[in-house]
């Protein structure tokens, strides 16, 4: 027998999850708009419900385009199974509830997405889950911020705003240390630039609107399972009770005998997205999916127009520094280097010299670039954090999170890149008339 | 629920239920670098359905201690072992490649044991790629891909998994990786030095059900043909486009077909 290969990435961003339709022969992934799924009898309807059988009973639970899409990005991600929800938030929240609950604790980098930031900081204390927040570099602030109830570390592959590099070997390994697994948002990052499991992360999620997607038109999450982590082994066990004890809410079950490598994907289905709701609907599951088909060569658009912007920026009179982790001046570009050999994303922050009005002047006179509150779409976009991702932010916090005033961010689309740096010359040549 | 077999603790999934007095009992046995949760769907369902269910990980495998065992013989010696330390005097039992060859020894070597057999992608002789092998000496990942690659169809290497969400490769891979040291090779030459297969075969005498994937590239159907020959009492169901892996690609399909067969325990 000839050895077996293993299938690629760009190939799986086609193909993976998705056959035929064996109903009509349909190529593309059809939309299963249906709420419910007739059981052929009842005896087959109640082995559905206790888990004997395999298949669909009401699209809140699971849903076949849902689930393509599921099998694409763990796929992808080289993970064992995935849960599509109704956003990123939704998949965060889910990831979180389905470890941990009142009286836990969670250690996380401070350079968080506003709306992470938001549901740590503000709104899970409010259900007895805190937070502590620690420098995304500094090992030894991650370490100090273990408690005896930490149930979860938490970072992105690329911090936002400041980009911030996580290092995932290191952070990984000292979770594991204490028993804890490491989820990493890799919303900015994708498969194709990253795939955190190969580095030691455990959980893995997206906000399937940025770039998985790619057209701006839904709101999706996915959360994946790499399948490694061992619940109830080692330093960890005694910690997640959720998995590893008998669950009253579905006929004593233990998540992690039913299953050695996808009790936490069996819980979130059977408890979170049963019980919270936030499912995904077909037809996001679907748009998502064609947005995937192309991700690599996206992706790949994304990063050299990017570069090329960077580049124009760097050397700009008006701009006072620009936060690259391909730029040799960025603090963790030694570690990009090994992290992110494709490239470091399309999504970035510079600091505009001069005053507040001067960055309004430049934000109201781009024409390409879109001012709004998003990333990762095909056309560029432009936002300034601290009036509006971060304005929740203290001060302090801000600085912390490397944001000035005059910090721009820019999602960088798949447009003619010499189009992009007209645009941003034009706007910074009014800038510096303000 | 654990086990205590001869001083190592083993583990069996039970369907979290308890054994009841009075109801037959149905034992599933996993096959090399594999635990009991290949059987996730099949097992849950006989537990819910009238039956005690073992689905044992084997010695040195999943949450079992001990050792892997060396030969078939030995696993099928173990097997009425574990049944006396759980109550149990008589079985039926469903095996899925090494495990259908340690199930078919227990029945010729312990009959008095052993209602049924089940047996899922056997073959005699089972024979072993030499590069798979060495691979597996070596404790080198490529063993696991190439277990991989060769146990799904290959349509099923591009997934539309049954289970909602689930990459079923990327699962079963991962159930691989967690395997010990050195159990991988154990279990593969277990399965290629099982010699006595047809003799075996000859000695069942209880009813026997194959069930064998038309497109299995680990065990191929015309290797259980001499298997199913010297059977006395056995029944075939082929899995058209089923690989090796066929819990994973086809679990209703093989639910249905244990169903029937055990439909009235003997």
């Amino acid at each position: 027998m000839s050895k077996p290969k293993a299938h690629r990435f760009d190939t799986l961003s086609l193909h993976a999850g998705a056959v035929p339709d064996p109903a009509t022969g349909a190529r593309a992934t059809p939309i299963y708009q249906t709420a419910s799924f007739v059981f052929p009898d009842t005896d087959h309807a109640a082995a559905l419900f206790n888990m004997e059988r395999a298949g669909h009973v009401y699209s809140r639970i699971s849903n076949p385009t849902v689930a393509v899409l599921e099998e694409r990005v763990a796929a992808l991600e080289g993970g064992v199974g995935a849960i599509g929800t109704a956003s990123g938030q939704a998949a965060l929240h889910l990831a979180i509830a389905t470890l941990q609950g009142a009286g836990s604790h969670i250690v996380a980098s401070r350079s968080l997405y506003g709306g992470s930031h938001n549901l740590l900081d503000y709104t899970l204390p409010r259900f007895g889950i805190e937070t502590t927040f620690v420098d995304p570099r500094d090992i030894d602030a991650w370490r100090a911020a273990v408690r005896p109830n930490t149930r979860l570390f938490f970072g992105e592959t690329l911090g936002n705003p400041g980009l911030d590099v996580l290092d995932i070997p290191r952070i990984a390994q000292l979770a594991h240390e204490h028993g804890l697994p490491l989820l990493v948002d890799s919303t900015f990052t994708t498969p194709w630039l990253i795939r955190p499991f190969e580095h030691g992360a455990d959980l893995v999620f997206h906000s399937a609107t940025k770039f998985l997607s790619g057209h701006g038109v839904v709101i999706g999450g996915v959360l994946v399972d790499s399948g490694r982590f061992d619940w109830d082994a080692g330093a960890a066990r005694g910690k997640f009770p959720t998995l590893t004890e008998p669950y009253a809410g579905f006929h004593d079950m233990v998540f992690s005998e039913e299953s050695t490598t996808a009790a936490f994907l069996l819980r979130a289905r059977r408890e979170g997205i049963r019980d919270f709701g936030a499912c995904m609907a077909p037809f996001t599951a679907f748009q998502i999916l064609q947005g995937i088909e192309t991700l690599p060569l996206r992706m790949h658009r994304h990063v050299e127009n990017t570069r090329r912007i960077v580049a124009f920026l760097a050397v700009h009179p008006l701009v006072a520094s620009v936060g690259y982790p391909e730029l040799p001046g960025h603090p963790d570009h030694a570690l990009a280097n090994v992290l992110l050999p494709r490239g470091c994303g399309a999504v970035f922050s510079f600091n505009l010299r001069g005053t507040r009005a001067q960055g309004r002047k430049f934000i109201e006179s781009l024409n390409l670039f879109s001012h709004l509150a998003n990333v990762g779409d095909a056309k560029s976009l432009v936002i300034h954090p601290a009036s509006t991702t971060h304005f929740r932010m203290s001060a302090e916090d801000l600085a912390r999170s490397g944001i000035t005033e005059g910090t721009i961010r820019l999602s960088i689309g798949l447009e003619d890149p010499d189009d992009l740096t007209e645009d941003l010359g034009r706007a910074l040549h009014a800038a510096g008339k303000a | 629920m654990r086990i205590d077999v001869d001083g190592t603790g083993c583990y069996a999934y039970t369907g979290s239920r308890a054994m009841e007095a009075g109801m037959p009992t149905i034992m599933f046995v996993h096959g090399a670098a594999n635990d009991h949760c290949v059987w996730a769907l099949q097992s849950r369902y006989f537990a819910h359905h009238g039956w005690n269910v073992l689905a044992v990980d084997l010695p040195g495998h999943g949450r079992s201690g001990g050792a892997a065992h060396v030969t078939v013989a030995a696993i099928a010696d173990w097997i009425p072992r574990l049944l006396d330390a759980a109550g149990v005097a008589r079985a039926a039992l469903v095996g899925h490649s090494l495990g259908s060859l340690a199930v078919l020894a227990c029945a010729a070597r312990h009959p008095e044991r052993v209602t049924k057999i089940a047996l899922f992608g056997p073959a005699v002789p089972m024979l072993v790629s030499d590069e798979l092998l060495a691979a597996a000496k070596a404790d080198d990942h490529a063993a696991f891909e190439m277990i991989n690659g060769w146990s799904f169809t290959a349509g099923k290497q591009l997934g539309g998994n049954a289970v909602p969400g689930m990459w079923m490769t990327g699962n079963a891979l991962r159930l691989m990786e967690r395997t010990r040291p050195g159990v991988l090779h154990t279990d593969l030459v277990a399965c290629q030095s099982y010699g006595q297969g047809l003799a075996d075969a000859a000695a069942v005498r209880c009813p026997a059900l194959a069930i064998l994937g038309a497109r299995d590239m680990m065990a191929p159907v015309k290797g259980a043909q001499a298997l199913l020959g010297a059977l006395a009492d056995k029944r075939t169901v082929t899995l058209a486009r089923t690989g090796h892996a066929m819990m994973a690609e086809q679990p209703d399909a093989v639910l249905d077909a244990l169903r029937e067969f055990f439909r009235a325990p003997a």
